[in-house]
């Protein structure tokens, strides 16, 4: 166990370290702090003096060891756009993405288990036909043309609903700004998290389909069926409780797809996330907000991963993960 | 046991495909499905002929005849499906987008199944040390989803090369970039065939015969392959597909000028508010079905060719 | 009146092209108490038998004919809700691999209150008291601390115990035991086989229970009952079968048994193995590996006769008691 541990937080960390080097070769390769910080019209002779003065001309790796060595004080370097520390800008746009993320994860939840539940239970049944085959089609329309198909409608034929931003925001106990605690946040949070948890939703109804038929047909279930105890409490808690390990699980592993379809989602509703945050890095060409921003999304992922494996193998004993003693 | 013998696999996979084929005349909608795909395919191949216009012709564009509505609104006879912003026509911009997603898709599926397949061979053959680490770096690989590094990838070609090239390098780097992204699917599996088939008596023999390890590989573990591969392959050309869409549509893929589905539904979109819905409406459509059969195919080709899936 | 009768019981999978007989006609009785063997090799129905009788077959397969009355009440045509009020509260079973019965995400505690309180309406105390008490009862050391513990904490000898307990919650009029010990350890079958005897005496539970290994039959049961190919051919007192088996099948299957054979002789195995369901040969079912077989054997299935040993369907023993018969008559003649 205590092997399995350390290998896993050694891969954590070689990855970490991957993502650093692509990070900063980003900004080594496109970054020309130089011209940043005097503009073009100073003299050829002055940036070559600046160059060496901020070690622009020492080797690659004494430059990355200066770059790694920064990072892990919090130093990502300087928003050119925003001339601020990029890590500020980013930290102060995570608490909208990460409310858009949890009530879009809350919903797919409420959705995804019954009718997942339902469909695993009588499969042959039309009921469970229908669900697949909506679930199926679910998945095959794209979170974009969700989202402004959404907007269009709500916002703009019906004007029922705000079409883009976070409306107003309170402060929660003075840590982070929220829009969760009054009318008009949680108005605009509305399409942005539908729009999500639209696509989310058949995954996750397969997910648990596929697990709940599997857990079904175990021998464990059989058995409380001979115990002659309630057909719900074998549904809802013999063959559920067995479910929701592994989806859960899936559901940890897939924070990569959850942060493509939030810039995804961001980018239409005008969300002030990280994910809109880094498009508009892209659009004006902000390479220490890029790199920064691939570092921290970085971190986030590889800590989720890790901790959402570690938590299932102590959890669950009897899986043997893979990489686990062989 | 005689080793001349065709490989068991064979046999075994040519009675599946049969039996898949008589399995689907049975379900009308898988056969549905199937019928549309094959359209789609269709219209892709032949879409030069199809369109009512030529795209790469220097009038196609003009700008007088933009944003006119379908034909059915306008009783303009020229435009059965109106036209977009710059006045191309929308039936032949989306034939041609078609045949651009589709074949991006399947390029990209293509580099995943040759890399896919390459490593999952070598992994699956050799074992051992080798094979720990390739599945460790596909576990790795797959951990961060191929839109996110898609995203990131192509946003910082972008930054590098700058709008201009970029747009004409467009194409190349999608499918590269959706194609390496996903190797590991196929390596796995691959991968997983091999050791299956690897300790069976036939494969042994033919190496107590001497016959070369690429021949056992290539001649006797291969065909078993076909089967569970052909189940993914659509659900990841579908996969490649929307990726694609969602890359064109945050002005990472495709340039307007050569405009795949998700880039004429992206540039549609601005004008959808002013009034012009057909301009994105019909390219969402056709993109919606076609991944949507492409998954129901998928997902019953899993049905009916996974044997583990079977019960379920 | 006996406490279960079964007569007639056919059991059949539903396929496209012509469902599977799985059981055929299958008739027999329990009285309370009584301690009942179903032998036969792996294919014979003995598992399908038990789980028909409890109605859990698993999918395709289903009830097409014949009745199971429990003390009179016809099983057959309960709805769900009746069946739930059957099953665990006067039916119990034990199934054969310990290490996969048990639920893996509940408790043991957990495992064994839903049953108690599924059929009694009793306080979550006193549940879990008679829980602990039923431990104690199959034998489990430190019972307080195995209620709250979780099987992978258990070994597999231990699960079982708690299995065993469990069926014993509701003092069921029946257990069924479908193999109990094939999937534990040798050292450990025959602690599990003795517990299972000593339980059924001390509370009066009727025991039938499922087996292809006649040396755990001669431990246990009174009277037994040997299939073959989804069919009785043979039953009758365990003693008397053990010592005089009529049908052929039974005479191999005792035949195959260590015992039987001399230090350093080969196992006397029966020639050829059980067809699949698909392929039941007409006739008796037996004739291809049968050293007796004769014509009429392939054409017509054997009817049952008493041999005065026990009751077989063997057309040779049949002859045979036919032939007995004249010469008594010749007898008498002279």
């Amino acid at each position: 166990m205590l092997r399995f541990i350390g290998r896993r937080l050694l891969q954590a960390m070689f990855v970490l370290l991957i993502i650093s080097v692509i990070s900063f070769m980003i900004q080594d390769k496109l970054g020309d702090p130089v011209q940043q910080m005097v503009g073009q019209s100073v003299p050829q002779q002055d940036r070559l003096a600046l160059q060496q003065d901020l070690g622009l001309n020492d080797p690659l790796l004494v430059q990355y060891g200066r770059f790694l060595g920064r990072a892990l004080q919090g130093d990502l370097g300087t928003s050119y756009y925003y001339k601020e520390a990029t890590l500020d800008i980013i930290l102060s746009r995570l608490p909208a993405t990460l409310e858009l993320s949890f009530s879009a994860l809350v919903l797919v939840i409420l959705l995804a288990t019954p009718l997942g539940v339902v469909a695993a239970i009588h499969p042959k049944s039309l009921l469970s036909r229908a669900i697949l085959i909506f679930s199926t089609l679910g998945l095959s329309v794209p979170i974009f043309i969700v989202a402004v198909f959404l907007m269009y409608f709500f916002a703009i034929e019906w004007r029922l609903l705000p079409s883009f931003g976070r409306g107003e925001t309170t402060w929660v106990m003075g840590l982070w700004q929220s829009g969760l605690f009054n009318k008009d946040g949680l108005l605009h949070l509305l399409l942005p998290s539908f729009s999500l948890a639209f696509v989310l939703t058949p995954m996750f109804i397969r997910l648990i389909r596929a697990e709940m038929i599997d857990a079904l047909q175990s021998e464990y279930i059989r058995y409380a069926w001979s115990k002659g105890i309630s057909a719900s409490r074998i549904y809802f808690v013999h063959a559920l409780k067995n479910t929701m390990l592994p989806v859960i699980t899936v559901a940890g592993i897939q924070v990569g797809t959850l942060v493509a379809y939030t810039i995804l989602t961001e980018s239409i509703f005008q969300w002030p996330g990280m994910g809109l945050l880094f498009m508009e890095a892209v659009t004006r060409v902000d390479v220490p907000l890029i790199s920064a921003y691939l570092m921290v999304v970085g971190v986030i992922f590889v800590v989720t991963n890790t901790v959402v494996d570690l938590v299932y193998s102590l959890v669950n004993p009897r899986v043997r993960l893979p990489g686990y003693g062989s | 046991m005689n080793i001349w013998h065709r490989p068991q696999g064979v046999a075994e996979h040519t009675t599946r495909v049969r039996h898949v084929l008589s399995a689907m005349r049975g379900d009308k909608l898988a056969l549905f499905a199937l019928c549309i795909f094959a359209l789609y395919c269709l219209v892709a191949l032949l879409a030069p002929l199809l369109a009512p216009y030529d795209v790469n012709s220097v009038d196609f564009m003009d700008l007088e005849n933009a944003e006119l509505a379908p034909y059915w609104q306008t009783g303009d006879g020229r435009f059965l499906l109106g036209t977009d912003t710059q006045g191309r026509d929308l039936l032949s911009v989306i034939l041609y987008g078609t045949r651009l997603s589709l074949t991006i898709g399947v390029c990209a599926v293509l580099i995943q199944l040759l890399m896919g397949g390459t490593i999952g061979l070598l992994s699956g053959y050799i074992g051992g040390r080798l094979d720990a680490f390739l599945m460790r770096a596909a576990d790795i690989q797959l951990s961060f989803s191929t839109m996110m590094v898609a995203i990131v990838v192509l946003a910082v070609f972008q930054t590098l090369f700058g709008n201009a090239v970029y747009q004409q390098l467009a194409m190349l780097m999608l499918i590269l970039v959706l194609g390496i992204a996903e190797w590991p699917i196929f390596a796995r599996i691959i991968r997983a065939c091999v050791f299956a088939e690897k300790d069976k008596e036939y494969v042994d023999a033919a190496r107590v015969l001497g016959v070369s390890k690429v021949r056992i590989m290539l001649r006797h573990i291969l065909p078993n392959t076909v089967s569970p591969i052909l189940v993914i392959l659509t659900i990841q050309i579908a996969n490649a597909i929307v990726a694609e869409a969602a890359l064109s549509f945050l002005g990472l893929g495709m340039p307007p000028a050569q405009p795949s589905l998700g880039a004429l539904i992206s540039s549609g979109f601005n004008y959808l508010f002013s009034g012009a819905w057909w301009i994105s409406v019909f390219p969402s459509m056709t993109l919606i079905l076609l991944i949507f059969v492409m998954n129901l195919l998928g997902d019953w080709l899993r049905d009916h060719l996974n044997p583990q899936a079977a019960g379920g | 009146m006996s406490l279960l009768s079964v007569n007639g019981l056919s059991v059949k999978f539903k396929r496209r092209n012509g469902d599977l007989t799985a059981l055929h006609e299958v008739s027999f009785s329990l009285d309370r108490g009584e301690r009942l063997a179903i032998v036969g090799e792996s294919g014979a129905g003995k598992s399908i038998l038990g789980y028909a009788l409890v109605n859990l077959l698993s999918k395709p397969g289903y009830i097409a004919a014949g009745s199971v009355q429990l003390a009179g009440q016809e099983l057959t045509q309960l709805n769900a809700k009746q069946w739930q009020g059957v099953r665990g509260k006067r039916i119990a079973m034990i199934f054969q691999d310990p290490m996969i019965t048990l639920n893996p995400v509940l408790s043991i505690g957990d495992q064994m209150v839903e049953a108690i309180r599924s059929h009694t309406r009793i306080a979550y105390k006193d549940a879990r008291k008679l829980a602990i008490e039923k431990l104690a009862h199959v034998r489990i050391a430190a019972p307080v601390q195995r209620f709250d513990q979780y099987p992978h904490e258990l070994s597999g000898g231990m699960r079982q115990r708690v299995i065993i307990a469990i069926a014993l919650l509701l003092n069921p009029e029946i257990i069924i035991a479908d193999e109990p010990t094939t999937a534990l350890d040798v050292t450990i079958q025959a602690e599990i086989l003795q517990l299972l005897k000593q339980i059924c005496l001390d509370n009066g539970v009727a025991l039938i229970l499922i087996t292809h290994d006649f040396g755990v039959v001669s431990r246990i049961a009174e009277r037994t009952l040997v299939m073959y190919a989804g069919r009785i051919v043979e039953q009758g007192p365990t003693l008397e079968i053990i010592n005089d088996p009529q049908h052929p099948y039974t005479q191999g299957l005792l035949n195959a048994l260590p015992q039987m054979a001399l230090p350093g002789q080969r196992l006397n195995q029966i020639q050829g193995s059980m067809p699949p369901l698909s392929e039941h040969p007409g006739g008796c079912a037996f004739h291809p590996r049968c050293p007796y077989a004769q014509d009429k054997c392939r054409e017509k299935v054997p009817g049952f006769v008493y041999s005065g040993v026990s009751t077989v369907a063997c057309y040779v023993v049949e002859d045979m008691l036919a032939e007995f018969a004249q010469y008594d008559e010749e007898d008498l003649d002279v």
